[in-house]
């Protein structure tokens, strides 16, 4: 007899619970909060489904950086509120939001009640083309996001660096090129100092060693990433180190490096390879691992970057 | 000897679930924030504690061992990190 249905059936009530609360609560700042412990119970979930590289992504993206961006997000809707507490939305807006969310919720669970049995999958085919071109790698996950799905994996970068552009375009025109707002306002706090001296370095080291690892195991490099970009933000919580400048030569080449090596490699495929993102076979891992590094890097520059939020002017003490 | 180690790790992991249920409780039934973090760092610190202690003798290898040891230690590091901060905020609130 095994207890393990009996926990996934509580793990499932409990998600349901923490997701009517997120909607439920009246305070902003408690349903960031749910939103946070939803995105950890989920993880739970993909690791019940035997996938720890989604629930390695959700607990670091879903848990940790969405929440940081909401909380941040709703303490500057709190500011704006001051300004213009007209700004509310009314009863009507909000009905026609519950329906259409509502509807969207319907449309997907009528799709998954639907679904053909056994549902069609791509899984073998994918699985086949990863143990081909991406031999060498002990991860299919890794294997598949790099090489298979190759286009899919360097566009969602893209995506990632459109959003960074249009939060800061959302900034005034004359605080372009200037820092975005410090993380906080208040002076270096000695606990916090402390946690991120401590944290820091010892974050780094387990992103760097999640990116690493992904090659054979569970990780890669938007897991790693992730943790890279936490750390870095804990870092400018502290105020130990400030936003850079969104002008910053650095900052941009960070940003962009890794869609561009990966388009770069994926060019060279064309003439070496004979196809559009084809990897010559025998150096197919190490190449790879230089993409998924540069990946890194641009993941851990724009996560911080859409937390900070477009520059500001610098007011002049 | 893996029967005593059984029994070693029912009776640690057995005690490290009583106080995450106490500081559970506790979080629960105290009457203001700063009493609940108190309850909070005993589920967080002795319970995550007894857990680990429990687990390691289960551990595949000695370098999974030491990984637990280190969750248990990052989780002390940013409990006792954020129970600072959380107090401080609930200090300057009342003020």
């Amino acid at each position: 007899m095994s207890l393990l249905p009996y926990f996934d059936v509580g793990l499932a009530l409990l998600i349901v619970g923490v997701a009517v609360w997120i909607i439920a609560a009246r305070d902003l700042f408690a349903s960031v909060v749910s939103y946070v412990a939803y995105g950890l119970l989920l993880a739970f979930v993909w690791i019940r489904l035997y996938a720890p590289d989604v629930a390695l992504t959700e607990a670091a993206v879903g848990g940790g950086v969405t929440g940081v961006l909401l909380i941040t997000a709703g303490k500057r809707l709190g500011a704006l509120k001051s300004i213009a507490p007209e700004a509310q939305p009314g009863l009507g807006f909000k009905l026609r939001i519950g329906v259409l969310a509502a509807l969207v919720a319907a449309a997907l669970g009528a799709v998954m009640i639907m679904l053909p049995d056994p549902p069609p999958s791509l899984a073998p085919q994918a699985a086949a083309a990863a143990a081909g071109a991406g031999a060498g790698l002990g991860n299919p996950i890794t294997a598949v996001l790099i090489s298979y799905r190759s286009f899919d994996t360097m566009l969602e970068k893209i995506v990632l660096i459109l959003a960074v552009l249009a939060v800061w375009s959302v900034g005034s025109d004359k605080a372009w090129g200037n820092t975005p707002a410090p993380f906080r306002q208040s002076k270096p706090y000695a606990p916090m100092v402390f946690l991120a001296q401590m944290l820091a370095p010892i974050g780094a080291l387990i992103g760097l060693h999640i990116f690493w690892v992904g090659a054979d195991a569970p990780g890669g490099a938007f897991q790693g990433g992730a943790l890279l970009a936490a750390m870095w933000m804990v870092a400018m919580m502290a105020r130990l180190v400030e936003p850079p400048r969104v002008d910053a030569r650095w900052l941009r080449l960070a940003l962009i490096a890794g869609p561009a090596v990966f388009l770069i490699v994926g060019l060279a495929g064309e003439f070496v390879a004979g196809a559009f993102f084809a990897y010559p076979p025998g150096i197919a891992k190490p190449i790879i691992l230089i993409i998924e590094a540069f990946m890194l890097l641009s993941i851990t520059a724009s996560l911080p970057m859409l937390v900070a939020g477009p520059p500001i002017e610098r007011s002049e003490k | 000897m893996t029967g005593l180690l059984d029994l070693f790790s029912i009776a640690a992991i057995g005690a490290g679930t009583f106080f995450f249920f106490a500081g559970t409780v506790g979080l629960l039934r105290f009457p203001d924030s700063l009493t609940g973090l108190h309850a909070l760092a005993k589920a967080d610190n002795l319970g995550l504690g007894l857990v680990v202690l429990g687990l390691i003798p289960r551990a595949d290898s000695a370098l999974s061992a030491l990984k637990l040891i280190v969750i248990w230690a990052l989780v002390l590091l940013s409990g006792a990190s954020t129970s600072q901060l959380i107090g401080r905020a609930l200090r300057r609130g009342r003020k």
